[in-house]
C-alpha cells in the first residue's frame, strides 16, 4: 500500500539517487524499439504503400469488415466470460483450502502451456455435433464447433489463465481486517462484496480482462479447428490475413493487420487510461 | 450497555486460547484488557465483538445473550490496530458506510448521513478532511477516521484493538488523552486491548490483567499496582524485583537469617519475596535485613539502580538508591522493603 498522495498533473519524475536510471531507461528505449517499433513500423510502411484508395477498398470491404467484427466481438465476449468464472476460480483457490486444490492451481496455467493447435482439436472434438458435449447440445438445437460460438469457446479456454492469474494475487492481499469491518459496521455479505471487495478488485479485473481480450483478438491456432472459417460468418481476422499472404497479396494482408493493430491499441489505451485514474484515486 | 463474559472457553483447533473466562463490564466503563502477546486479551476482544464464537460459555449484552447474534446485528464498534479503512472510498463514505448500508427502513437519508458523518469528523477533529482518501492520511488521522466510523453506528460497546500500536510515541500519547475525553464526552462503553501498561494504568476505569488465557486480575490501577494478586501482575506491571526466601515460624529468612519481615498466618516452606526496587527503606545498621554486595549500577533519570548479589547463593535483586548515595562497586548494601508480598511456591 502506498502512502504517497496522487500526484497532480504530469510531471517527469525525477530520478532517485540510487543510479542506473539513464542505463535501465536507455536499455529499454532500445529494446522496445528494437523488439516492438520497428516490426510494426514496417507492417504500417508496407501498408502505406497500397495508397488511400487501396487500403480504405480493403478496410471497408465486406469480408474484412466481418472478419473484424468476429474477431473482436468474440474476443470481447470471451473476455466478459472469463472476467466473471476466472474472478469467481481465482476467489476459490485463494480463500477455500480443499484437496485438489494444488492440481487445480496448476491447471490453470494449462492453456499458457498448450500447443494452441492441439487446443483447437481437442475442443474441435468434444463440441462436434458427434462429440461428447457436443452430441448433448445437438438436441437443444445448438451448435458450437463450426460457429462463432466455437469461436468463443477457444477463446475463453485461451483467455482464463489471464484473468485469474492477475486478479489472485491481489484476493491473496485483501486485508481480512477490512471486511471484519464491514460485518461490525452491519454490513451484509453482499454488500462487502459489492462495495468493499469488488471496488479493490476492479483494476485487476480490467488488467486481466484487457490480457484476455488481447490474446483472444490475436489467437489463430486454436481459433481456425473449431471455427469453421465460413466467410462471413465465422472467419476471423488473423485467418484472412493468412489466406491473404498465401495468395501472394502482402499489401492487403498488412493493411487488415494494420487496422486490427491500430483498433487493438486504442482499446488497450483506453483501458490502461482507465486504470491509472483508479490508481490514483485509490491509491 | 453492560457486558457479562460467562465462563467463556475458546480454543483454535483444539488449542484453548481462552480457558474459562469471566468478566463483568458496567456500562459506560473504560476498560484495558492488558496482557502479553498470547495472553487471549485479543481472543477475548473478538469474541465479545463476535469476529469468534465461543467454545463453551455465553456472552451477554445487557440481559441478552449474545452469544448466538451474528457480528451484524451485535451492533458493535470495532477499531483494528491497522485501521482496517476502505480505501477507494473518502473519508466521509468511510464513516458513513455503517449508515449507508443499512436497510431501508432505518436508513437514514443520504443528506443526514452526511451531516452525521462530519459532525463524527468534528468530534475527532479531522472537519475539512471528508473529500480525501485514507492514503492521503496520516496514521494518526486514519485510526481517529476508524474510531468515527465506529462511533457512527451508535454502538452498544465500543471495542478497540491495540488502537495506538501502529503509531509512533508521541502520537500514542496524544491519542490516548483525546480518547479518554471522547469517552467522557459519549459514555460509550468501551473495551480496548493493549500490552502497554502505561497505556491501560493511564487510561481504563479498570485494568483486566491477562496471562496465557487466564484472566489474572481486574481492578482499578491503583488496585492492580499496588495490591497484585499474583506473582505474575506483580511481575508484569511496574517494576519488580524478587527473591527466593523461606518462611519459618511466621519469619521470613533468606538464606541463613532473618530478614525482620513476618507472616503470621504462611505456612512454613519456600516462598518467593516480590518488592518495587524505589519502595525500599536502606538502613545503616544490618539488624533483620537484606544485605548484598554491589555488582552493577547504572544511572535512570533521577535515581540509580543498582543490582545486588545476596547471601552465598548470589541471588540477583534490583533496588534503587538516592543520587547522592555513595554506593560504589562491591560496596555493602542493607535495605528491607517497605512495601511487599509473599507467595509461596507452587505444590
Amino acid at each position: 500500500m502506498t502512502t504517497e498522495p496522487a500526484q497532480a498533473g504530469w510531471r517527469f519524475k525525477a530520478p532517485s539517487v540510487i543510479p542506473g536510471f539513464g542505463l535501465t531507461l536507455g536499455f529499454s528505449l532500445a529494446y522496445l524499439t528494437l523488439i516492438i517499433l520497428i516490426p510494426l513500423t514496417g507492417l504500417v510502411w508496407r501498408s502505406a504503400s497500397l495508397g488511400w484508395t487501396d487500403f480504405w477498398a480493403i478496410a471497408t470491404d465486406r469480408r474484412t469488415v466481418k472478419a473484424l467484427e468476429i474477431s473482436f466481438g468474440t474476443a470481447l465476449i470471451a473476455a466478459a466470460v472469463n472476467v466473471v468464472f476466472g474472478t469467481i476460480v481465482a476467489w476459490v483457490l485463494v480463500r477455500y483450502r480443499f484437496p485438489g486444490r494444488r492440481v487445480i492451481d496448476a491447471m490453470v496455467d494449462l492453456p499458457f502451456a498448450l500447443p494452441t493447435a492441439v487446443a483447437g482439436i481437442a475442443l474441435t472434438t468434444l463440441y462436434a455435433s458427434k462429440g461428447w458435449i457436443g452430441s448433448l447440445l445437438a438436441p437443444l438445437g445448438i451448435k458450437v464447433a463450426y460457429t462463432p460460438l466455437g469461436i468463443v469457446i477457444a477463446l475463453i479456454f485461451i483467455g482464463l489463465p489471464f484473468v485469474v492469474r492477475t486478479v489472485q494475487p491481489i484476493i491473496e492481499e485483501i486485508d481480512k481486517e477490512v471486511e471484519e469491518a464491514a460485518a461490525t459496521l452491519g454490513a451484509s455479505r453482499f454488500q462487502t462484496i459489492t462495495r468493499i471487495l469488488f471496488p479493490g478488485l476492479a483494476p485487476a479485473i480490467v488488467t486481466g480482462f484487457a490480457l484476455a481480450f488481447a490474446r483472444g483478438v490475436g489467437e489463430y491456432g486454436s481459433v481456425i479447428f473449431i471455427a469453421g472459417n465460413m466467410p462471413y460468418v465465422s472467419e476471423i481476422a488473423p485467418l484472412l490475413i493468412v489466406i491473404k499472404l498465401e495468395e501472394y497479396n502482402y499489401a492487403a494482408a498488412t493493411a487488415i493487420a494494420t487496422i486490427m493493430l491500430v483498433i487493438s491499441f486504442v482499446m488497450l489505451l483506453v483501458i490502461n487510461l482507465l486504470q491509472s485514474w483508479s490508481r490514483k484515486r485509490y491509491g | 450497555m453492560e457486558v457479562r463474559v460467562a465462563n467463556v472457553r475458546k480454543e483454535f483447533d483444539r488449542f484453548p486460547a481462552l480457558h474459562d473466562v469471566s468478566l463483568d463490564i458496567k456500562s459506560g466503563e473504560l476498560i484495558a484488557l492488558l496482557g502479553p502477546s498470547g495472553s487471549g486479551k485479543t481472543t477475548l476482544l473478538r469474541l465479545i465483538a463476535g469476529l469468534e464464537k465461543p467454545t463453551k460459555g455465553a456472552i451477554y449484552f445487557g440481559e441478552e445473550d449474545a452469544s448466538h447474534r451474528t457480528i451484524q446485528e451485535r451492533n458493535v464498534g470495532f477499531v483494528f490496530q491497522h485501521y482496517a479503512l476502505f480505501r477507494h472510498m473518502t473519508v466521509a463514505d468511510n464513516v458513513g458506510f455503517g449508515l449507508k448500508v443499512r436497510p431501508g427502513a432505518t436508513r437514514p437519508a443520504a443528506a443526514e448521513i452526511r451531516r452525521r458523518a462530519s459532525e463524527l469528523l468534528d468530534l475527532v477533529q479531522l472537519s475539512g478532511l471528508e473529500k480525501r482518501y485514507p492514503a492521503q492520511l496520516s496514521g494518526g488521522q486514519r485510526q481517529r477516521v476508524a474510531l468515527a466510523r465506529a462511533m457512527a453506528i451508535e454502538p452498544k460497546v465500543l471495542l478497540l484493538d491495540e488502537p495506538f500500536g501502529a503509531l509512533d510515541a508521541q502520537v500514542r500519547r496524544e491519542l490516548r488523552r483525546w480518547l479518554r475525553e471522547i469517552h467522557d464526552a459519549t459514555g460509550h462503553t468501551t473495551v480496548f486491548v493493549t500490552h502497554d501498561q502505561e497505556e491501560a494504568l493511564e487510561l481504563a476505569d479498570r485494568v483486566v490483567v491477562m496471562s496465557q488465557g487466564r484472566i489474572e486480575q481486574v481492578g482499578t490501577a491503583d488496585e492492580v499496582y499496588d495490591t497484585p494478586n499474583s506473582p505474575f501482575v506483580y511481575g508484569f506491571i511496574g517494576e519488580s524485583s524478587s527473591l527466593p526466601v523461606k518462611v519459618e515460624d511466621g519469619q521470613l529468612w533468606v538464606a541463613d537469617r532473618p530478614i525482620g519481615l513476618s507472616v503470621p498466618d504462611a505456612p512454613n516452606g519456600k516462598a518467593e519475596l516480590y518488592f518495587r526496587p524505589h519502595d525500599v527503606e536502606l538502613l545503616e545498621e544490618c539488624n533483620g535485613c537484606i544485605a548484598g554486595t554491589v555488582v552493577a549500577s547504572r544511572r535512570v533519570a533521577g535515581t540509580r539502580r543498582v543490582e545486588l548479589e545476596i547471601g552465598g547463593e548470589r541471588q540477583r535483586v534490583e533496588i534503587e538508591l538516592p543520587i547522592e548515595h555513595p554506593a560504589a562497586q562491591k560496596s555493602r548494601v542493607a535495605f528491607r522493603p517497605r512495601r511487599w508480598k509473599v507467595f509461596l511456591a507452587e505444590g
